[in-house]
């Protein structure tokens, strides 16, 4: 049985440092396959990959470790401080390669409950920041495990795939060079192979070790990550982060849609209401004057036309605040492609969507877009777009690509915060790829299914 | 002329048939729904349905669908489309099969009775009325990337502007208070500055226009 390796789940694993959804974590996608030749194809596979696996991992955990400690250590006198939020980021960064590792190869899925470390604070805010959350002592509780245990499973399909030629060796006439060097006797496993016939005894050895390679090595590896998950994922306890985080996700949105209502009064009330008001009165005046001075009537009239002309303009600017009429009428998809439209920058969208996301959902997608396609056009000065919304394995996936100058980061009062926090709600998420120069990626997932 | 009304919003729809009536038109029928409007397209062959984009039952674009749909089974049915607000996807949509008779108008533009019932007798007889914001959006997208369009004078895009609204020259002429000549004069240079293909068919003409500035979408 091979299993199933999911379509480049995360190319970006920086798009995972706040994943929320937990819900469907910790399913594993498995496939059955029958053939012999896939079998085959699937333990070579498994035993390149460990192999290169346990190679890197091993200098990677024991590198990570010996540096976590010494910079903790040196957190007193102050030298850790600085070196601390820069090494366990990195350990950061190794957990997260791993997890794309689970996911792509064997496909584990490995959640992250990383709390986000405050940009640009100073050093000893993120330090701490950094250790009071559980999910760093969790790294640092994996590293050891994975030095060791994970170092031999990940191994062990290649032991098990190469371990057995050496077994054939023996038997086609390797045995000799042994029993000429001296040795009394030369252990291939438990065999002891002192001549030709136990040298057929190590073969046969080999050929079970072989046929339980062929049976075992995916499985072998597929164990590796989940020994990795027992250790990465967030365990019971981690309700209460995820409380936490809810809990703050909810006050984000009942504070945003407080302060909607408000702008949406302020807005009625100093526009439309304000010009309903005046037609009223011009019309009273109109009245009075029909007879007495025509002339002036008319003009009056002609205002009262203008000012119900200005407050239709003023409403449907409020109600494309609110929620677009196209997004009402045709969903996401061709709301955002009228969006693209709109703007002055020769933009592409590429949508495949089967169905239609829940309202709110699609409402949020929506802003979330038009906000960062916003900022590609005013900051970025970019001057082509590309948008991609597509829906894949309960997750609606949206891409805004521009070729300005990049720099875009999710900071304090930057539009993307807000895009960050109105995704929050839905357990959304939300990754900047922005070197200076550009280009500028931004990514989302949200959870969801379509109807 | 005979004209099916859809229109769901009793007030609109009332007003909208005074409106049309004092104006000579025959309503033929004014219905309130996407299925009643389906059938009346089909069976009453008005000459022309002025329609709202957003009907029930779905209050999606369900308006907008069924003139769609009827233009599909009778080509060149004339269909003034009326929205609350207007969108170049839905207008790129109307104008995609052509054969004009098209017409997507903001519904503030019945505030100006003429000008509207000039629209509809417009798109009753193959012609084009296309909202000036629509047009304007076009314009504004068109001009940030191409040349030819920076190449006109004031003059020629404000001419350019009523051109692509589906206005005649005389309807032109009027507006900007110059001789019919002129504007010929005006309409032939755009034309060649703007590459196209001059014709004498008016409506040929306004959706050449509208296809160039809508082109590479």
């Amino acid at each position: 049985m091979y299993l199933a390796t999911p379509p480049d789940p995360e190319p970006n694993p920086r798009a995972r440092r706040r994943p929320l959804g937990q819900t469907d974590a910790m399913t594993t996608i498995e496939t059955k396959s029958g053939s012999g030749s896939t079998r085959a194809r699937g333990l070579g596979l498994a035993a390149v990959r460990g192999l290169g696996l346990a190679l890197v991992l091993l200098p990677g955990a024991v590198l990570c470790f010996t540096l976590s400690l010494v910079s903790i250590a040196l957190i007193p006198i102050g030298i850790g401080l600085v070196t601390t939020p820069w090494v366990l980021t990195g350990v950061r960064t190794f957990a997260d390669w791993r997890r794309v590792l689970a996911a792509q190869w064997c496909g584990v899925k490995i959640p992250s409950a990383y709390r986000p470390v405050p940009e640009g604070a100073n050093p000893w805010t993120r330090t701490f920041a950094l250790l009071r959350d559980p999910a760093t002592w969790r790294d640092l509780r994996w590293l050891p495990v994975d030095m060791t245990a994970g170092f031999l499973t990940a191994l062990l399909p290649a032991v098990l795939l190469f371990y057995p030629l050496e077994g054939f060796a023996l038997a086609a006439g390797l045995w000799r060079v042994f029993a000429d060097a001296g040795y009394v006797a030369y252990w291939y496993g438990f065999v002891p192979v002192t001549g030709q016939a136990s040298a057929f005894g190590a073969a046969a050895l080999a050929l079970a070790l072989l046929f339980l390679a062929h049976f075992a090595g995916p499985r072998l590896l597929k164990a590796h990550f989940q020994l990795t998950r027992a250790l990465l994922a967030p365990g019971q306890g981690e309700l209460a982060e995820r409380v936490r985080v809810l809990t703050e996700t909810r006050r984000d949105a009942v504070d945003t849609s407080a302060a909607e209502l408000r702008r949406i009064e302020r807005d009625l009330h100093d526009g439309a209401q304000a010009r309903l008001v005046a037609m009223g009165m011009d019309l009273g005046t109109v009245e009075a004057l029909l007879d007495k001075d025509p002339e002036k009537a008319r003009q009056l009239l002609a205002e009262a036309r203008r000012n119900s002309a200005d407050a239709l303009t003023e409403l449907r600017d409020l109600v494309r605040g609110i929620h677009p009429p196209v997004l009402a009428e045709r969903g996401l998809g061709d709301a955002v492609r009228a969006l693209a439209l709109r703007l002055p920058v020769s933009t592409e969208v590429d949508v495949d969507l089967p169905g239609r996301a829940d309202e709110p959902v699609e409402s949020a997608a929506y802003f979330a877009v038009s906000e960062i396609l916003t900022n590609a056009v005013k900051h970025a000065e970019a001057d082509r777009i590309w948008v991609d919304v597509h829906h894949a394995e309960g997750m609606l996936r949206i891409a805004v690509t521009d070729n300005g100058q990049g720099g875009a980061v999710i900071g304090a009062g930057s539009g993307l915060s807000g895009v960050e926090r109105r995704l929050g709600t839905f357990d959304g998420v939300l990754a900047v790829s922005s070197p200076a120069g550009g280009p500028t990626m931004v990514t989302m997932e949200i959870p969801c299914e379509l109807s | 002329m005979r004209v099916v009304l859809a229109e769901d919003l009793f007030l609109l729809r009332d007003g909208l048939v005074r409106m049309l009536e004092a104006y000579d038109f025959e309503i033929a029928a004014a219905v309130e729904s996407g299925p009643e409007l389906n059938r009346a397209l089909a069976e009453l062959k008005p000459d022309v349905a002025v329609v709202d984009v957003r009907l029930p039952p779905s209050h999606t674009d369900e308006g907008l669908q069924c003139a769609l749909q009827a233009r599909r089974a009778r080509p060149g049915l004339p269909v003034l489309v009326l929205s609350q607000h207007v969108e170049q996807l839905y207008a790129r949509e109307l104008l995609a099969d052509g054969a004009g008779g098209v017409g997507y108008l903001l519904k503030d533009r019945v505030f100006d009775a003429e000008q509207f019932i000039d629209a509809v007798r417009r798109v009753a007889a193959g012609g084009t009325a296309m909202d000036p914001q629509v047009i304007q959006q076009l314009l504004s997208r068109r001009q940030a990337e191409s040349r030819p369009l920076g190449r006109l004078t004031p003059r020629e895009r404000e001419v350019l502007e009523l051109m692509a609204q589906g206005r005649s020259n005389a309807a032109i002429a009027e507006r900007l208070v110059v001789t019919e000549r002129a504007i010929a004069k005006h309409t032939s240079n755009i034309f060649a500055k703007l590459g196209l293909e001059v014709s004498d068919d008016d409506n040929r003409r306004v959706l050449a226009v509208l296809a160039y500035l809508d082109q590479g979408r």
